[in-house]
């Protein structure tokens, strides 16, 4: 059952309307504890922070174009065994999807757990982020805001966001148990939440505001904008292609990794405790690095990096949920979002598995039918 | 300029198509040398991994190969298996490795005939093909 209200936004400020919305959230009998993007007492990187301390919650920031990480990570610490309380936790629609496969893959769980989604207005790189909050110190998120909720939906998205939020066109927060509603709405006047699960409907029940319905604008704005951002997705996976068709174009497209693996540690979904790419099978011994540059002629160090990309790709594509979060740990600007996008996107419709959305459906590799890909068999 | 002489690495299950490639032996046929046999023990457990390290390093096509559906050893290994060739299929094209260099067979452990036949075959489909491009790269 679906239910959805209204909140009055006070002195057309948006952010403390949300940080009253948390306390009644941590207020209620469902949760104990929230999880919600907030500033550090020190320093202006807004990051996910767990309070029950209302007044803690003055620090929350959730619409500050930060994305440090994805916090699908952090609530998997939270809820990988019973954490013996409820929490609630407010996560980006990527953060809510890399969970849900993450969930799949028995990292974390849905049991105690409350998500509270946002109609996502994208976030910026790291480094364009903290560039942004040294010229607009204090007034950096609400400038953000105003702008991004200012514009239309079919224009360009801003420069500033990070290309995988440009390309974004799952801004909506499926499977978040409610949803913080702002496009299509007047944010100036009041924002809505709806539910979208049981859970969801009994928190919106029991903090007892102003029931409403959400305007068909809205609709409209996100139909206009999801066109608009598959539009410029399929236009980056075309490009991509492009770039990448050929192991020498790989290697160009490549040439900047340092084999730092930043790009395997932001990934939310490469879940393993110890990679492979770490492990002594890739200590290689002196004179194999000899023997290859004999045999190739020459042999770029460090080595094995378009494998290490490669077996990213077959390791994790089916589950990746398009976060970004690959680019912004890259230190030297390699356009990984979109090489790991355009290639899950094939991989995941090969296999009729959009990641991250549906929570029953089982990952690809961890099931199989008889009847099926019978095509690929044989060497005639 | 002599012929081109292709490397092929095959990852082969030791319940059926290993078995059938010593039945091959016994039985005295003969197929290319330019096979070399990795034997696992199902085809269920070739990561990704082995098969992009092989084309990486200059091998000019890879071969999965293990038992018929229904007669896996460990049940079900061949069709996972199956899943993960079908993921490098779809990752591999792309990057310009023509997907005849990728291939997954079922041949049964009395399939000694079958196992020679195939080896020609592939030899044959791989030679007409040419040397695999990441052989000359710099790249690993």
């Amino acid at each position: 059952m679906a239910t959805c209200v209204k909140l009055k936004v006070n002195g057309k400020d948006l952010i403390a309307t949300l940080q009253e919305f948390y306390r009644s959230v941590v207020a209620s009998p469902m949760a104990d504890q929230i999880l919600a993007p907030m500033l550090p007492a020190n320093g202006s990187m807004v990051m996910p922070t767990l309070t029950e301390d209302p007044d803690m919650l003055a620090a929350a920031d959730p619409l500050a174009p930060s994305f440090p990480l994805n916090s699908a990570k952090m609530v998997c610490r939270l809820t990988r065994t019973d954490p013996g309380g409820e929490i609630a936790a407010v996560m980006r629609p990527c953060e809510i999807r890399a969970f849900v496969e993450l969930v799949k893959l028995k990292q974390g769980s849905f049991d105690r757990l409350l998500i509270i989604g946002m109609d996502c207005l994208g976030a910026f790189r790291n480094r364009d982020y903290l560039k942004f909050v040294a010229t607009n110190g204090k007034d950096s998120s609400r400038q953000f805001y105003s702008q991004a909720l200012a514009a239309k939906p079919d224009a360009d998205p801003s420069d500033q966001l990070a290309p995988a939020c440009r390309f974004c066109d799952q801004p909506t927060a499926a499977n978040a148990d409610v949803v913080v509603a702002l496009w299509g709405l007047d944010c100036e006047q009041e924002i809505m939440i709806y539910s979208q699960s049981d859970k969801g409907a009994r928190l919106l029940e029991a903090l007892n505001l102003e029931t409403a319905s959400l305007p068909d604008a809205r609709e409209r704005y996100l139909q206009s904008l999801t066109d608009k951002r598959k539009q410029l997705r399929q236009q980056m996976y075309a490009d991509t292609t492009a770039a990448t068709g050929g192991i020498d174009k790989l290697g160009a497209y490549f040439c900047a990794c340092v084999n730092c693996y930043n790009c395997r540690v932001a990934c939310p979904v490469c879940y393993c405790r110890e990679c492979v790419f770490v492990t002594d099978a890739f200590d290689h011994e002196p004179s194999r690095y000899m023997a290859w540059a004999r045999r190739k002629k020459a042999v770029k160090m460090p080595t094995d990096t378009i494998f290490y990309h490669l077996t990213r790709l077959a390791h994790m594509s089916l589950a990746c949920v398009g976060c970004g979060q690959c680019s912004n740990a890259c230190p030297n600007d390699i356009p990984l979002a979109e090489f790991f996008c355009t290639v899950a996107a094939d991989t995941q419709k090969a296999f009729d598995y959009p990641a991250g959305s549906d929570p029953r459906a089982k990952p690809p590799l961890t099931e199989f039918r008889e009847d099926e890909f019978s095509e690929i068999v044989g060497i005639d | 300029m002599s012929e081109f002489d292709p490397v092929i690495i095959a990852f082969v299950c030791n319940w059926c198509t290993y078995t059938a490639a010593d039945l091959a032996g016994t039985s005295r046929l003969t197929y290319p040398p330019n096979v070399r046999l990795i034997r696992v023990m199902c085809t269920g457990m070739v990561d990704p991994q082995y098969v992009l390290k092989a084309l990486l390093e200059g091998a000019d096509a890879v071969l999965v190969s293990g038992c018929h559906p229904g007669d896996c050893h460990y049940i079900n290994g061949n069709f996972k298996a199956r899943r993960r060739i079908k993921l490098l299929k779809e990752i591999l094209p792309r990057f310009g490795f023509d997907p005849q260099r990728l291939r997954l067979t079922w041949i049964g452990a009395s399939d000694g005939v079958q196992f020679a036949g195939v080896m020609n075959d592939l030899v044959a489909q791989i030679r007409q093909l040419g040397p695999n491009q990441a052989k000359l790269q710099m790249v690993i």
